[in-house]
């Protein structure tokens, strides 16, 4: 390797400089599987400090990268072959889009001279990525490597994060060129960065201030820019209730007194009844997804609607709003907070909305119908986080137990609850959790699982063994696909297809024949203990509770229908 | 209503790729397209014509915008822009008096004719949508045998 001090230049093949512009990036481990065509880049791993994880799928590589990124707020990376390495990718890629989480996805490709002949492994994974990627880039030559990382960490981490692909054909990545790694860089067409328009913030005081049923509506932007501290300042000081769509759940401490938790398909019965009754909302960083307000003109007609979004292209998508914020959410409730201060506003305790918030909340607190068996999900869970620390990671899979989570698991500390709740991808959980773990290696981390879901991904717990990365795999294990059952049940005559698990596998023994701890929990006192052995253990330890297969999650909005419509337990 | 969108993009593959794909997947249609270079060789500028009301317009010069590769997306005014669109149209004869009769049309509407044989003539125009669907309407009932038109190329006039 020749350098060339003056001109920061040096002769290196196109793999090596990719391995040093990582390097440069701060990039310590990647997730990954090799084969033919990302090969050069897999040798240097031989000869750089950063560490492989070797996964045993590429979909559950980009979700650990997903969960690392998510946790580190830094893009995680995975790595994978052409052709179908890279399209097993692609869900993993999607899911990351659909919930704005920093990636950088790097595929192998053909040669160059090979592109569109259709060779082996050969996949056009550019035009397949196209729509779930915040961009691709595909270098043609080896000396663009090292601008194209740059700008592929520079996108993928900042505005509304999100996953970029850089797939490089085999021989760009052994022909050597003269590298130069870049500073600076421009790119002409992208500008994250909006100042908040203080006109508008003032505009939005006033409305708050003018409301007789104020709330705020904090969503996953709100935990993607860390707008923590602001988000319980403004609350604190106009007094406001907080609901959260699923994916800002744990934006705000969900034990504060101002708290009701999520609304939505599945939120909890006293924030969609706040959220039905509000006449104003303070939304920050949520899109009004569909599961988080049930029919849009329901949603908008009694509302004034302010909206906070760093995504100018969210503002009126889905929600008419009456004043706009675009910009970084921390950066317009820091702006908030400091005008409220200089007008010394602060609200009374004492209104009658408040007293109204606060005894829907103790009403459903205390009559909320639950599963009357021991192992009820809302006692399994209750259990969970009465067990575990506060500073813990929680990821989820995706199905009845998700919202259980969403309902029954509160979190304390801001941002340490995370899911897909985008794609509502199953088998993201478990190796989310272990990117996680990579990310944040000091705290505990478990996914609360549903049976159906962690077999997506179970054989992730090689990864977790043998990379000696200790994950809890908390399965609520109903033997059933339950989210589907339960729509069998509710919308299809009990007619139940296709979602029969039967007992197999038996996780326990799963568990043990991959090395990891395997235990099962059938009553509270052995749920106690397992959870116990569980954070004491210094191996990935799954715990299989199994519980009734008829259990519903309620409080249920059926698709197409308001949050005020909301079927309770009976 | 009718949209007249004008997009300066990076001259790079693929870009026509992303931005029709674009349309397609925020369920917005496409009436035309049409793309050059411009005097910058680094871009490009893509004309797009498009229905919609004012919301999904509004919303799709959003997405267009939030793209990468897009440096400049605009709505033009379509009283303060000029926009014009090729066409040419392949026009049956089949009376004596027909290549007159359509010779006088085109030169109504600006056209110019080309190529006339014993059977066809053709007709290049060069004016807006409107113009050309009302040419289109009166050159019917002598037979259009085939049209092929351009898309709308449109630039803002500079001023108010």
């Amino acid at each position: 390797m020749a350098i060339d001090l003056e001109n920061k230049m040096e002769t290196m093949t196109g793999a090596k400089a990719l391995m040093t512009a990582l390097e440069k990036e701060g990039v310590k481990e990647v997730f990954g599987l090799p084969g033919g065509a990302n090969l050069p880049m897999y040798d240097e791993f031989s000869r750089c400090n950063i560490r492989h994880i070797l996964t045993r799928h590429e979909q559950s590589a980009a979700h650990m990268a997903d969960g690392f990124g998510r946790v580190s707020r830094k893009p995680g990376v995975c790595f994978a072959t052409s052709g179908p390495g890279a399209t097993n990718i692609l869900t993993g890629i999607a899911t990351a889009q659909a919930d704005s989480a920093p990636m950088v996805a790097v595929t192998g490709q053909v040669p160059v001279a090979m592109i569109g002949k259709d060779a082996f492994q050969e996949s056009d994974i550019i035009g397949m990525a196209n729509p779930v990627v915040k961009y691709a880039f595909q270098p043609r030559t080896a000396s663009e490597i090292p601008e194209v990382v740059k700008k592929g960490f520079f996108i993928a981490e900042t505005g509304r994060p999100g996953p970029v692909l850089i797939d490089i054909p085999k021989d760009v990545q052994t022909n050597e060129a003269e590298m130069v790694f870049p500073d600076e860089f421009k790119i002409r067409g992208y500008h994250p960065w909006t100042d908040p328009d203080m006109v508008n913030i003032e505009k939005a005081i006033d409305m708050l201030l003018n409301a007789q049923k104020p709330v705020i509506l904090a969503g996953g932007g709100t935990i993607i820019s860390s707008a923590f501290a602001e988000l319980q300042a403004i609350a604190e000081l106009l007094m406001l209730p907080v609901v959260t769509t699923f994916k800002g759940k744990g934006a705000f401490p969900e034990n504060h007194p101002l708290s009701l938790g999520p609304i939505g398909m599945h939120g909890h019965a006293e924030a969609n009844r706040i959220m039905s009754e509000a006449d104003c909302v303070l939304a920050i960083g949520t899109r009004f997804s569909d599961r988080s307000v049930g029919t849009f003109e329901a949603f908008e007609k009694r509302l004034n609607i302010i909206h906070m979004d760093v995504d100018p292209a969210e503002i009126g998508k889905n929600q008419t709003t009456q004043v706009a914020v675009v910009g970084d959410v921390r950066a317009s409730l820091r702006i908030m907070v400091k005008m409220l201060m200089q007008k010394a506003i602060k609200q009374n305790e004492e209104n009658q909305w408040l007293k109204h918030v606060k005894e829907t909340k103790q009403y459903w607190q205390e009559n909320l119908k639950l599963h009357p068996g021991e192992m009820g999900a809302a006692k399994i869970l209750r259990k969970l986080r009465e067990l575990l620390p506060h500073q813990s990671i929680v990821t989820t899979e995706v199905g009845q137990h998700q919202m259980w989570a969403s309902l029954f698991f509160d979190v304390i500390q801001p941002g340490t609850f995370f899911s897909s709740t985008g794609l509502g991808t199953m088998g993201w959980g478990f190796p989310a959790s272990i990117g996680a773990k990579v990310a944040k290696p000091d705290v505990h981390v478990v996914d609360i699982a549903g049976d159906g879901s962690f077999a997506m991904t179970e054989n992730s717990l090689a990864t977790a063994v043998l990379e000696d990365i200790p994950v809890i795999v908390f399965i609520l294990n109903n033997f059933t696909l339950g989210m589907v059952a339960q729509w069998q049940r509710t919308f299809y005559g009990r007619r139940m297809i296709g979602v029969d698990q039967g007992k197999c596998p038996d996780y326990v023994k799963l568990a043990e024949s991959y090395g990891a701890l395997g235990l099962r929990a059938q009553s509270m006192s052995e749920l106690d203990k397992a959870i116990r052995e569980a954070l004491s253990s210094n191996v990935a330890t799954v715990i299989d509770i199994p519980i009734d297969p008829e259990e519903d999650v309620l409080p249920f909005v059926a698709p197409g229908t308001s949050l005020a419509d909301m079927v309770l337990p009976s | 209503m009718w949209a007249i969108l004008s997009l300066l993009v990076e001259n790079k593959p693929g870009i026509l790729f992303k931005v029709t794909h674009l349309f397609r997947s925020r369920n917005f249609n496409i009436d035309s397209i049409s793309v050059g270079v411009t005097d910058n060789p680094e871009y490009s500028r893509m004309t797009i014509t498009t229905y919609g009301d004012e919301k999904q317009v509004t919303q799709i010069v959003k997405q267009l915008d939030k793209m990468i590769d897009t440096i400049e997306v605009k709505h033009l005014d379509e009283h303060k822009t000029v926009y014009r669109e090729l066409s040419i149209f392949k026009i049956k004869l089949s009376n004596a008096n027909d290549s007159m009769e359509i010779n006088k049309l085109a030169n109504a509407y600006g056209g110019k004719v080309h190529d006339v044989r014993k059977e066809s003539i053709m007709v290049e125009l060069t004016a807006t949508p409107d113009q050309i669907r009302a040419f289109e309407e009166l050159a019917k009932p002598f037979g259009i045998i085939d049209v092929a038109r351009t898309g709308v190329a449109a630039l803002e006039r500079t001023g108010a």
